[in-house]
């Protein structure tokens, strides 16, 4: 019997009766990577040794005080290759960082490791985090658990496969636009992007700093709350990591609904939604009513303007933040005569498509003549969007819409940038403004899994998993596999 | 209005990225579409809203200058493509 598959709060309740070792979860684990990843292409590079030393520290943690160990003690999980781990390679998904070994490990990875975590591997993903599908990896593209032929959504697809295929029951990414809710969604698992702040940044490979922000994968909202809670908090090394104290969500998750005021945003069920995701996202705020929830259609008139900033904010800052692959101190260099040849040649073999396209707008956006016409307008209409949500939440406790207005696709089907850049309509508010975000699944369409996001207020962390696991506990979307998990 | 070939051309040079012909044509091209697609900003009304740079509402985050363990030499320089075993070593920067 395998382990794979199972949840991480089962895990770690077989781990406490001694039904299980850590190193039988960690072995079940590799055995289940072994099995699928050469159909999906979720990992990029294992990190063995590092997980052999955790599983036995995880051992000794359980042994000594139990009761006291963290939930995710014992437990395997998988890391977007974009969390710097020492000693073991980190591309970013970037051929410019091929063979790179980074000298330092994240704080969010640090903190895994503290709380006796077991490190499985890096996972695949969108260079440098920038795609929605993870056909933008240097090193090939990533299978959807529920059907291989399709994407697993992006940038985090690896991590988001990695638990979707049962895997690994918990992995981390990074959600700059979506990065982490749009592929959850597409893979049929919990994604969740924390307030901004909330989790340290240091030892993450930026593309977007005023943006990016680490965040789980999980099955249930329960263990994503608990992976959330492992790695939230403070970090001097970071400073814009929040120095508020992190509210632990796991009180608020059986706390229902009732009498909360949840709103529907009116863009976000507007045209470009898929008719099975709009059946599916209407049952579940239906459901979330039947609990007890107030709900209302609210207005957030913006939104449409949020695809257009997010493409000039994200794209300036990451056109300054790659600015540093430059071939001297570290990652791939094509030498040439002069150093500025150098330099062009590194980065232009070193980069793909996508990353070429968004630093080229970005520098565009930031030159001179066109900082005030772009670049400061974007920051401003930010603002205006901000400000929107803040007004709703005057009258409403959080927000539910859609993840994604669509189920997966097939691999190759979206060669139009601007297409592509569509599917982050709904998620990419959420980072402008610097909220809280979950996806939890929602039901099939085609067989394909389907996403509700719900959205709260800065800070209001905990209510995000309030609603999203008094959804769960309603229905049964999340312990459903992909037929993939079970062997055959 | 459609970027000139000149411009895609300084564009990549500022951000030293080396383009072929045929990538500076079609990311040109594709920049083009993008713009167009963005200019719904300019619609917007944005008389006195003010620019956010950051949403994490933390303004001027000071600590102590204390001295802490940093890389040593040896680690900041493995992973440098050429080094001189001290120093990063790089081509000429003056003909």
């Amino acid at each position: 019997m395998t382990t794979a598959g199972l949840t991480a709060a089962e895990m770690a309740a077989a781990l406490r009766r001694g039904e299980v070792t850590p190193r039988q979860l960690l072995d079940d684990a590799r055995a289940q990577v072994d099995r699928l990843d050469g159909s999906l292409n979720a990992f990029l590079a294992r990190t063995d040794e590092l997980a052999d030393r955790q599983a036995l520290r995880a051992a000794e943690m359980l042994r000594a005080d139990a009761p006291a160990a963290s939930p995710l003690c014992g437990i395997p999980v998988a890391l977007k290759d974009v969390l710097c781990v020492e000693g073991y390679p980190t591309t970013a998904g970037s051929r410019i960082l091929d063979g790179f070994r980074p000298p330092y490990t994240a704080t969010a990875v640090q903190r895994l490791l503290d709380v006796g975590a077991v490190p499985v591997g890096k996972t695949n993903c969108d260079e440098f985090a920038m795609g929605s599908s993870t056909e933008n990896s240097a090193f090939g593209p990533v299978g959807n658990p529920w059907d291989v032929e399709r994407v697993p959504g992006g940038s985090s697809g690896g991590s988001a496969a990695a638990v979707g295929a049962g895997m690994v029951p918990i992995s981390y990414g990074s959600d700059t636009g979506g990065s982490i809710r749009q592929p959850a969604s597409l893979c049929g698992v919990v994604g969740y992007k924390p307030t901004y702040g909330r989790m340290s940044r240091y030892g993450l490979i930026a593309f977007a700093s005023s943006l990016d922000q680490v965040g789980p994968f999980a099955h249930t909202v329960a263990d994503a709350a608990a992976a959330y809670v492992a790695v939230a908090g403070h970090d001097p090394r970071d400073s814009t990591s929040l120095p508020d104290d992190v509210d632990d969500p796991g009180a608020l998750l059986q706390r229902g609904v009732a009498g909360m005021r949840l709103g529907v945003p009116r863009e976000y069920m507007g045209e470009g939604l898929e008719p099975g995701v709009r059946a599916r996202v209407t049952e579940a705020i239906a459901v979330l009513q039947k609990l007890g929830a107030n709900i209302e259609e609210v207005s957030l008139p913006s939104t449409d303007l949020g695809l257009s900033t997010y493409y000039i904010i994200a794209p300036a800052e990451c056109s300054s933040n790659l600015a540093r692959y430059d071939g001297v101190r570290y990652g791939r260099r094509v030498e040439r005569p002069s150093l500025t040849d150098t330099l062009m040649r590194t980065r232009g073999e070193g980069f793909g498509n996508e990353v070429k396209r968004r630093v080229m707008l970005g520098t565009y956006a930031l030159s001179s003549g066109y900082y005030d016409a772009y670049y400061r307008r974007a920051q401003k209409v930010r603002t205006l969007i901000a400000r929107e949500f803040d007004a709703v939440f005057e009258s409403v406790d959080a927000l539910v819409c859609p993840t994604s207005p669509k189920v997966a696709f097939t691999q190759g089907a979206i060669q139009d940038p601007i297409q592509m850049y569509l599917n982050d309509a709904l998620t990419i508010p959420v980072n402008l403004a610097g909220l809280p975000g979950i996806s939890v699944p929602c039901g099939f369409s085609d067989a394909l899994p389907v996403g509700l996001q719900v959205i709260a207020p800065r800070l209001c962390d905990a209510r995000v998993f309030q609603v999203a696991g008094a959804y769960e506990q309603a229905t049964g979307w999340h312990a459903r596999r992909a037929p993939m998990v079970a062997a055959a | 209005m459609p970027l000139s070939p000149e411009e895609v051309a300084h564009v990549a040079t500022l951000a030293r990225l080396g383009l072929s012909d045929e990538e500076k044509r079609r990311i040109g091209a594709e920049l083009d579409l993008i713009l167009e697609h963005i200019s719904a900003l300019q619609r917007a009304d944005i008389s006195d809203v003010p620019e956010t740079a950051q949403v994490g509402n933390l303004v001027n985050v000071w600590r102590e200058d204390e001295p802490a363990q940093s890389l040593h030499q040896e680690q900041a320089l493995a992973e440098a493509p050429d080094t001189d075993g001290q120093y990063f070593k790089v081509g000429a920067i003056q003909e």
